[in-house]
């Protein structure tokens, strides 16, 4: 997806240059489908009021109903209105798994979805596993092995971990996979393959991937 | 408290708590996602708007004109803050760059306005309408060209910028083996988990901000000297920092911006430094080219050692300090060193994790190995060979030039001895345990399958740094330990470690303490940078918990050389009394600080370790694959094993991008960091990192502090990208010198796939 404030380029001044235009455009018209504007230029591009939709979903096995801004992400949604500050926004570009929830089985970058896309989804997030007083498994695992330092990646990394062993069970098969007609098998190079997405820029991996071996080899 | 003697027995000794492998004491919180980062504080302000930055579209130049209009009238915005409007700002003490740019723009990216809307969406739209005229200068951007009118930096962190002992020149012309060759290390990105993020609220003229920082005093300090109001009427609240690696050391644009935001808008403003902005908005560690001279006799003793270092700077910036270890790791009679500082109009460069060593040992520690193999030793022995117990060099600082100067210039011990220095040991230690012997010397011999496998080495060195550190303690009548000290947790542990400290001063168990951090109305601690952090944290801890012992020994009528602080339990001879009586309903409360003498120039404190890697490069794509990692550290007492491991395998890893990936890619002509993001700049990831492997070795430093110990979190940085590099030359036989050693830089001189 592009990103108009990632696409600044260092530029004169006052000319547009063509990928400008091009950039402008394709923003102008990303919002067309939900703002009902016509295809303009960024210069000529007029504020309007955001369109506003409600949307119903679970979280945590809650029923939640918010009247949201169309461009809202599902991870500021949860952030900024249902105050479940535990998904982190690290990037806000999909890039670094922060944000990790799952919706239903899988995981998602809720950075990277708009939450008016999750009329009526099930959706788990850090505080939907586990609280300080009653830890999940994979929380526990995470202290015992000091999978963390800064903590902030930490509610991703364990989201992402819980979802991605149901993933294996489920048999879904990942980039290292030698054979896809096999149950895979929950290797080293696998943990390490499947949780690549969620970056620590701390370094706890060595200590992540204990954690989840634990957790992995107690429910295999 | 005043540390100016060696450390003798003291309480910290009985090791019933400090010296425990203990899981960290704000886990529960960090796991389930209930740790309360800056942006997350819902509950400390009602009414809270969104702010978001725009970050300037010219690296150098001026802002010819900015149009609000459309921006002003969109949908849900409260405010705009540009220059222009914020009013009078000055600059922060240890700002290079303003944090708020216009009409002069300093650098890519440097913020030039903030809008300040209902709603997040709405701010981040209305900032797309602010349409900005620039007029571009030309700049200086590529440190090649910029290093031919560089110039002697002025003594700072690092020292001064020149060190001679002996006659280099003349010792290099006549050794018999001679080594001489360039090094170049690209800028690199913190890029912490969490970005920069501050909420502002203004009571009257009173600010406070909740933020993510290192240092609060220092950034309290810089806050108020920007907004010119009084450093009293400035509150910082830092409890969780999503990481810093030097990165948020300083007040950065987001708390600036959210407090003028908070001021325009009349209520709290929130702001977090979009993350594409980040590489370029803030600081990064600047690139450096190094040169490196070695001249030895032929059974390998080192008689010259040259190591010269440029890097660059936006004006009235500082050096990265890369020839530091170069003045202390390896003896030889004659040698230089020399830093030299070019203007760059390229971001801000300052500290990341070991400034000065880490980029210095990637340099010092290749150019070891490459001597090793000219000389035909290994390379493990030819370091041993040249170890030292004395600084082989140590400049003084020159006398301040400034005649205003009141203070007294400090006295010089010119060879100091190393208050301890095992490094022989850590790498015997690490030759047993990684199998060093079965490392064939010969390169490009090793295979397994497609694979060249390689095993590389290097020594592992950062200095240890004391700082003033004070923190208060309280008793309550439960028996209740609370700490509380400006000293920041970044992922470093100071939480569980001070809890320790605390529970071992005052015999209580580690859940009968409460430590609460970052919060400038607590005692000022020295801070969480320079690895410093750890020791001197606890040392106040410690210092505030000793006179909290005497009053409660006083209280009682207890002598309290002789009291014995156990299991909750005061003793002296036969009476023994409850803690939590002895505070009695009121409590009791302590503050100190400790501080130290001159212990830190009469010795040489350091921290030593060996760094010992095995990687498999790809024989057709060259491809790296980082196998395994060890790192043996010897640096003084290890108060909490299990989070100082967890330094160190993250600085081990750090290391690792540093060799195979991280690099900001500098665009010559419009300067700027072209790969600002989590996609464009590479990091390590699972995917990237084995199992890794630290030893500590048993050691206690009675010269750094009362606690013994010293810092670890920035030492297992330095050397791991060098034994990454000469592990690669091990399975290759390819020497590259430019980091990151990425494929492109093997493949053309691989070996010939049989």
């Amino acid at each position: 997806m592009h990103n108009p404030e990632n696409a600044e380029s260092p530029r004169g001044a006052t000319d547009l240059t063509r990928r400008e235009f091009l950039i402008a455009g394709t923003a102008t018209v990303a919002l067309t489908g939900c703002m009902g504007l016509g295809t303009k230029s960024a210069t000529e591009m007029k504020p309007q009021q955001a369109a506003a939709t409600r949307v119903s979903f679970h979280v945590n096995g809650k029923p939640c109903q918010l009247e949201l801004d169309n461009r809202t992400t599902l991870l500021d949604a949860l952030r900024e209105r249902l105050h479940l500050t535990g998904s982190k926004k690290g990037c806000d570009q999909g890039q670094c798994g922060a944000c990790t929830v799952m919706v239903g089985d899988r995981r998602v970058v809720s950075c990277l979805t708009l939450a008016v896309m999750h009329e009526g989804s099930l959706i788990t997030t850090i505080e939907g596993l586990g609280t300080p007083e009653h830890l999940h498994p994979m929380q526990t695992a995470f202290v015992k092995h000091d999978g963390y330092q800064c903590g902030y990646c930490t509610p991703g990394q364990i989201c992402s971990a819980v979802a991605m062993l149901r993933e294996i069970k489920a048999g879904m098969p990942s980039h290292v996979t030698s054979d896809l007609t096999a149950q895979p098998k929950l290797t080293a190079d696998e943990l390490r393959e499947r949780m690549s997405g969620n970056i620590c820029r701390c370094g706890a991996y060595s200590n992540i991937a204990e954690a989840i071996t634990e957790i992995a080899g107690r429910t295999a | 408290m005043k540390f100016d003697m060696p450390a003798t027995t003291n309480p910290i000794d009985q090791l019933k708590v400090i010296g425990k492998a203990t899981e960290r004491i704000d886990g529960p919180l960090k796991t389930t996602g209930t740790a309360p980062y800056a942006y997350e504080r819902h509950d400390v302000a009602v009414n809270q708007a969104y702010g978001y930055i725009v970050g300037a579209a010219v690296a150098k130049g001026r802002i010819e004109s900015m149009d609000l209009t459309a921006a002003k009238a969109a949908p849900g915005v409260i405010a705009i803050v540009t220059a222009e409007n914020a009013g009078q700002l000055d600059k922060g003490n240890l700002n290079t760059a303003k944090l708020l740019g216009g009409p002069a723009v300093d650098h890519y990216h440097q913020a030039i306005a903030l809008v300040v809307a209902e709603t997040f969406e709405q701010a981040r739209s209305a900032a797309h309408l602010i349409h900005v005229d620039y007029e571009r200068a030309k700049g200086a951007f590529d440190l090649a060209i910029a290093k031919n009118s560089s110039t002697p930096p002025k003594p700072g962190f690092g020292g001064p910028p020149d060190s001679a002992v002996g006659d280099f020149v003349g010792a290099f012309e006549s050794a018999p083996f001679q080594f001489d060759a360039t090094y170049t290390t690209p800028d690199q990105s913190h890029a912490m988990m969490e970005p920069h993020a501050s909420i502002a609220a203004w009571n009257g003229d009173k600010l406070t901000v909740w933020t993510s920082n290192q240092m609060i005093a220092w950034s309290v300090g810089d806050m108020a000297k920007t907004l010119g109001i009084p450093k009293e009427n400035v509150r910082l609240i830092s409890p969780y920092v999503g990481g810093g690696f030097g990165g948020k050391l300083f007040l950065r644009a987001d708390a600036l911006l959210a407090a003028l935001g908070a001021r325009a808008a009349n209520r709290p403003v929130k702001v977090a430094l979009q993350r594409a902005l980040m590489m370029n908005n803030t600081t990064h560690r600047p690139a450096t080219i190094q040169r490196l001279r070695l001249g030895a006799t032929k059974e390998g003793k080192l008689t010259a050692i040259a190591h010269e270092s440029w890097s660059g700077d936006l004006p009235g910036g500082s050096p990265e300090t890369a020839v530091s270890q170069t003045r202390l790791l390896y003896a030889g009679a004659n040698r230089m060193t020399a830093m030299r500082l070019a203007v760059l109009d390229l971001p801000e460069g300052n500290a990341m994790r070991a400034p000065g060593e880490a980029p210095g040992m990637m340099a010092l520690e290749i150019a070891m190995d490459e001597m090793a193999e000219k000389l035909g030793l290994d390379p493990i022995e030819f370091r041993i060979l040249n170890d030292t117990q004395v600084a082989p060099d140590n400049p003084a600082k020159p006398p301040s030039s400034d005649p205003q100067s009141k203070a007294p210039e400090e006295k010089h011990y010119p060879h100091p001895p190393f208050s301890q220095r095992r490094l022989t040991e850590c790498f015997r230690t690490g030759a047993e345990r990684f199998g060093w012997n079965k490392r064939n010397p010969v390169p490009g011999k090793s295979r397994e399958g497609h694979w060249l496998m390689g095993i590389g080495v290097a020594a592992a060195f950062r200095n240890n740094l004391v700082m003033k550190s004070a923190a208060r303690v309280r008793l309550d009548n439960k028996g209740v330990v609370t700490v509380e000290t400006d000293m920041t947790d970044i992922g470093t542990g100071s939480y569980t470690i001070i809890a320790q400290t605390a529970a071992e001063m005052m015999g209580v168990a580690l859940h009968q303490v409460v430590v609460r951090l970052g919060d400038s109305d607590f005692p000022v601690s020295c801070g969480s940078g320079g690895q410093w952090g750890g020791n001197s944290s606890t040392s106040g801890v410690y210092a505030a918990c000793m006179k909290l012992r005497e009053a409660v020994a006083q209280k009682l009528g207890f002598d309290s050389t002789k009291a014995v602080f156990a299991d909750g339990q005061v003793r002296d001879g036969g009476r023994s009394t409850p803690l939590a009586q002895a505070a009695g309903e009121s409590g009791l409360v302590m503050e100190d600080a400790m501080e130290y003498g001159d212990l830190d120039k009469k010795y040489q404190q350091s921290t030593f370790g060996a760094h010992f890697v095995e990687v498999a490069v790809h024989a057709s794509t060259g491809e790296t694959r980082v196998r395994r990692m060890l790192a043996v550290c010897a640096a003084g007492r290890i108060l909490n094993p299990k989070s100082a491991r967890s330094q160190v395998i993250g600085a081990m890893t750090m290391g690792m991008g540093a060799a195979l990936m991280e690099e900001l890619t500098v665009d010559k002509r419009h300067g700027f960091f072209v790969n600002h993001d989590l996609a464009g700049y590479e990091v390590p990831v699972h995917a990237d990192v084995p199992h890794q492997e630290v030893i500590f070795l048993d050691e206690t430093d009675p010269i750094s502090s009362p606690m013994k110990a010293k810092g670890v979190g920035e030492l297992g940085i330095c050397g791991v990208a060098a034994a990454i590099a000469n592990a690669i030359y091990n399975a290759t036989g390819v020497r590259v010198r430019d980091y990151p050693i990425t494929l492109d830089k093997l493949i053309d001189r691989l070996p010939e796939v049989a």
